[in-house]
């Protein structure tokens, strides 16, 4: 403890950033180990989803809003953590999100499943989708001067969250949300996908 | 002893298991880090990097300026996606050797390598573009930000299953 407090500042924020980096490569580490697991490294899985013959993908997603959005709004009312909430707009969140879908269609992995796709060994997401998905991006960094101050703010509503805008509790929002996310999820057993 | 091993082992688990370990861990990167759980910022990072390798001039485009081109968080989640899905497909027997067609494409497509490889590219550019252009991808908007209740994510989630679902069905029943 001594040595820590004589250290100066910018060894502590070395530390600190060291630490970052740990902390992120565990993460990383459990969340493509439960990929793995829950079969969305698979190109067959992720593609059957979309063309609504297996549901695995949204099973996996909307457990994971569920058991995440209980679990963050109670940290979050008890102080503990601060929401970390995108802004939107009409371009970015319609337009953006119908381009993604079409690569994510086309590609049949999307960023973090590609990163599991590649641990599980697949050779077209390597070769194929990684240089693509950078090749994108970098794309988009070219096109962003001319487009940030355009499309990208049209039909801006800013950070907010379902409950801010219906102004109501957090709760009036989760535990609605949460049970009938939980109800679809039955619907779709009952339903055998 | 046996029981734990042979969930190791298990090359699938309920998506319901893998769901709700997700969940949990999104509640201990906001714990820890004060972050959510995403990915595609990295792509564009990596990108930026290799540009800079190249020109030394990549730091100059506003949108780098933007996100840094460092090393951080989020870089390091993205490597530790591939090793703890390799871990994964390892303990459980499922790593793939020499696969390069996967086997729905094939079904339909046949088993090209150079055909696969070519349009998993153009998918690629097109996902990665939509990922940065939409401000997110299925991690930051379709699990964190939907989970947070964050209305641009809920809007992104449906129009990333919109146009997912509608290009699926062009390819494998109007194309194929």
């Amino acid at each position: 403890m001594k040595s820590r407090k004589q250290s100066s500042k910018t060894t502590q924020n070395a530390e600190k950033n060291k630490r970052s980096l740990l902390f992120g490569l565990g993460f990383g580490i459990v969340f493509g180990f439960l990929l793995h697991k829950g079969g969305a490294t698979k190109y067959d899985i992720i593609v059957a989803q979309l063309l609504l013959t297996d549901f695995t993908v949204l099973k996996i997603m909307l457990s994971a809003i569920v058991t995440g959005m209980i679990g963050v709004y109670f940290m979050k009312s008890m102080g503990w953590i601060e929401l970390s909430l995108k802004s939107g707009s009409v371009g970015k969140n319609v337009i953006g999100a119908l381009i993604f879908g079409v690569g994510f269609a086309v590609l049949g992995y999307c960023p973090g499943t590609i990163a599991g796709a590649i641990g599980n060994g697949y050779l077209d997401a390597i070769v194929g989708g990684l240089a693509g998905i950078i090749l994108g991006t970098w794309i988009f960094a070219v096109v962003y001067p001319k487009i940030k101050d355009g499309i990208l703010k049209k039909g801006a509503f800013g950070d907010i969250t379902l409950p801010r805008l219906l102004k109501v509790n957090d709760w009036v929002v989760v535990l609605p949300a949460s049970a009938l996310i939980v109800l679809f999820l039955f619907w779709i057993e009952k339903a055998g996908l | 002893m046996e029981t734990i091993i042979s969930v190791l082992t298990d090359t699938f688990w309920s998506p319901y298991a893998a769901g709700i370990g997700i969940g949990i861990l999104s509640w201990l990167s906001f714990f820890v880090s004060g972050k959510p759980i995403a990915t595609s910022t990295t792509f564009a990072r990596a990108g930026g990097m290799i540009e800079n390798l190249i020109t030394g001039k990549a730091e100059q485009r506003p949108y780098f300026k933007k996100i840094k081109l460092n090393i951080e968080w989020q870089w390091m989640l993205v490597v530790g996606v591939v090793l703890g899905s390799f871990l994964s497909a390892i303990l459980s027997g499922d790593f793939q050797v020499g696969v390069w067609v996967p086997s729905l494409w094939a079904s339909a497509f046949g088993d090209s390598a150079s055909l696969r490889v070519v349009v998993a590219l153009a998918g690629g550019i097109i996902l990665g573009f939509g990922a940065r252009f939409g401000d997110g991808c299925t991690s930051g908007h379709g699990i964190s930000g939907t989970l947070q209740l964050a209305v641009s994510s809920w809007v992104s989630v449906i129009f990333f299953f919109i146009g997912g679902v509608l290009t699926a069905h062009i390819i494998y029943f109007v194309i194929a």
